[in-house]
């Protein structure tokens, strides 16, 4: 009688924890669905033409876009990624066909401090390599520092997927008279480019939406930018700007920006899921 | 006669072919062996081992760059910079406390919020969901993961801080007025809200890599309990979470170290005041965070030179717990996979 009563007593306690654990998940995801809901009422009508076509009005104001800072965003990206992803792809590359089980677990236990290291970190020592002795912010500083975050990101993501390739197709190739390094790049590169670029998507993805690095780096600039050596915007850097202003305008286009700036990065999640999709298919 | 000698003749001839490229072939192959050209072999395993090396040059290339960027600093005010809270620029007088202070308190306030939410999470991911809810939970909080800094805390200004201002806030002060941290008068952008708005943050890097560490919990465990009649939460507890306690630990640090170099975030909601103040309403101020509103301001050599030590501080926190989590999820994953191995 007691005993069943136990194991009752057992069953809610069960039933209860199992309760508790789904609120927390709730809870956990309930700052996304906030952050998302907000984002759209705020910033979906203050999206417009104008928004992707024009520069920022002047101080006071009313109206203007973000052209600038779009274009600025790429820019950044693709100068953060010409340091990034061949350093990040090749270090990877070292680590899962070459190295040796000592240096490679120092290597990846590097890694992975690095990426620990918090992004406000890059943009000081770069202010400190760069924007000191140059004397000026410019685009250069700005991709550097994303470029250099991007590098353990990509070389850990490339490390995993290169891995993950059959030995046979090496053996094969290589059995073929194939040199190593042709092998590698033409056979076991290839066969892990898919997931090679989704690492490189993510990061791309993760970098777009830093601000702290940029701050004293790239700068931002409410003009076009005319020369890599000159101050550039960058979407995050402007909303940032944005928000803490004290214009209602600038408030409602710093939504419409973060909207952009979320629409975007949310994009390249999606194409990674597609990805991966294939890739969970043809690997195994 | 004729013509049937031409096909004959073709075939002679095509075998003739096929049997001396084969040969030539074999040659070229044997060519191949025989003289070890690799120099393209070499090259390429240089060329990666040195990007691979990048790593350690970066490490060493942000402690330098810290380092030379604050000597000057670090010579005219010493240990002194650690614990002295005035930061006045026009007197040259830096002391970094107020921003250690305020960069542990919200840490550990983000911590207090996040660690039982996300660790109660990946168990119910791990163990407790049905399993056709789990995988659209995890993807929602990788999308939490992908939300730029910059957004949560535009967020945080303009919906969170109202909302705390209204109904959080007050409430905590009716019930816990009487004790110190909850006392004063209520502005909004608060130390509270620093802490919360890194919560956020950080909880989507606890709760996957908490999943993560309970998945490599091996099946024995459960069967063993479940074998002894325990119920499905007895099992969770008793098997997989005291199990798995020292890469949770790990996972905590993990996300430890986020939150302390956590900035754009906690920039737009914590207040930007240099002050030790027990009440968690009022402003405060993180390393990051001085560092990212001064900076550009620095006109002098001296402030820049203090801010390249706020930096270098930032640095060498944040590296320290990043190795200890580092070493303590290490020792996990081979420690389990050694198991798995069995």
């Amino acid at each position: 009688m007691r005993r069943s009563d136990s194991h009752i007593w057992r069953k809610i306690k069960s039933g209860l924890a199992s309760a508790i654990a789904f609120i927390s998940a709730v809870l956990v995801i309930t700052p996304l669905g906030l952050v998302f809901f907000h984002l759209v009422v705020n910033g979906a009508s203050s999206v417009s033409w104008d928004f992707f076509t024009k520069l920022p009005a002047p101080v006071g104001a009313i109206g203007g876009g973000m052209a600038n800072a779009i274009v600025g965003s790429l820019e950044l990206l693709a100068l953060a990624g010409a340091i990034g992803i061949p350093i990040g792809v090749l270090g990877g590359v070292y680590l899962a066909e070459y190295g040796s089980a000592r240096i490679n677990s120092v290597l990846r236990f590097l890694a992975d401090v690095l990426n620990g290291v918090p992004s406000i970190t890059w943009g000081v020592v770069v202010y400190g390599l760069v924007v000191l002795r140059v004397k000026g912010f410019s685009a250069y500083a700005g991709g550097l520092a994303l470029g250099l975050i991007m590098i353990p990101l990509i070389l850990r993501t490339t490390e995993e997927v290169v891995l993950l390739v059959p030995n046979g197709y090496r053996e094969a190739a290589l059995a073929l008279g194939v040199s190593r390094w042709k092998t590698i790049v033409h056979i076991v590169m290839k066969t892990a480019s898919k997931g090679i670029i989704t690492g490189i998507l993510l990061a791309l993805a993760r970098v777009g939406g830093e601000t702290a690095p940029l701050l004293f780096t790239a700068f931002g600039n409410r003009f076009w930018n005319h020369s890599l050596n000159q101050p550039i915007a960058a979407l995050p850097l402007q909303v940032f700007t944005y928000a803490i202003s004290p214009y209602d305008d600038w408030h409602r286009q710093a939504w419409a920006g973060a909207l952009v700036l979320v629409t975007g990065i949310f994009c390249v999640n999606v194409l990674v899921r597609i990805l991966t999709r294939g890739r969970a298919s043809s690997v195994v | 006669m004729y013509r049937s000698g031409l096909p004959l003749l073709i075939n002679v001839l095509s075998f003739m072919a096929v049997a001396a490229s084969i040969a030539v072939g074999e040659r070229s192959v044997q060519a191949r062996m025989a003289s070890p050209s690799r120099f393209g072999d070499k090259a390429f395993e240089w060329l990666t081992l040195a990007m691979a090396l990048v790593v350690v040059v970066l490490i060493t290339l942000i402690g330098w760059q810290l380092w030379i960027g604050s000597s000057v600093a670090i010579k005219k005010f010493g240990f002194h910079f650690l614990v002295t809270s005035t930061w006045d620029p026009v007197a040259e007088q830096f002391g970094a406390l107020p921003f250690i202070y305020g960069t542990l308190v919200s840490s550990l306030i983000a911590l207090l919020i996040a660690v039982p939410l996300s660790i109660a999470t990946a168990a119910y991911l791990t163990e407790l969901a049905p399993l056709w809810l789990r995988q659209p939970l995890v993807s929602l909080i990788e999308m939490l993961a992908a939300i730029p800094s910059v957004i949560l805390g535009l967020w945080g200004i303009f919906v969170m801080i109202p909302w705390l201002r209204d109904y959080p806030f007050p409430f905590l002060k009716r019930v816990f007025g009487w004790t110190p941290f909850f006392s004063g008068p209520i502005y909004g952008p608060s130390m509270l809200a620093g802490g919360i708005i890194i919560a956020v943050m950080i909880l989507p890097i606890i709760t996957s890599v908490s999943r993560e560490i309970l998945r490599s919990v091996p099946d024995l465990q459960r069967e063993a309990a479940y074998g002894l009649g325990a119920t499905r939460w007895e099992a969770t507890r008793i098997a997989v979470l005291s199990y798995a306690k020292k890469g949770l630990f790990g996972a905590v640090i993990l996300g430890l170290g986020r939150a302390l170099g956590e900035t754009m975030a906690v920039t737009m909601v914590i207040g930007n005041t240099p002050q030790i103040a027990a009440s968690l309403f009022k402003p405060g101020y993180t390393l990051a965070s001085v560092l990212a509103n001064e900076f550009t301001e620095a006109t002098t050599d001296m402030y820049l030179q203090a801010l390249f030590e706020i930096g270098l501080v930032l640095f060498g926190i944040t590296i320290l717990v990043n190795l200890l989590a580092q070493l303590l999820l290490r020792t996990i994953t081979t420690a389990s996979t050694t198991r798995a191995v069995q």
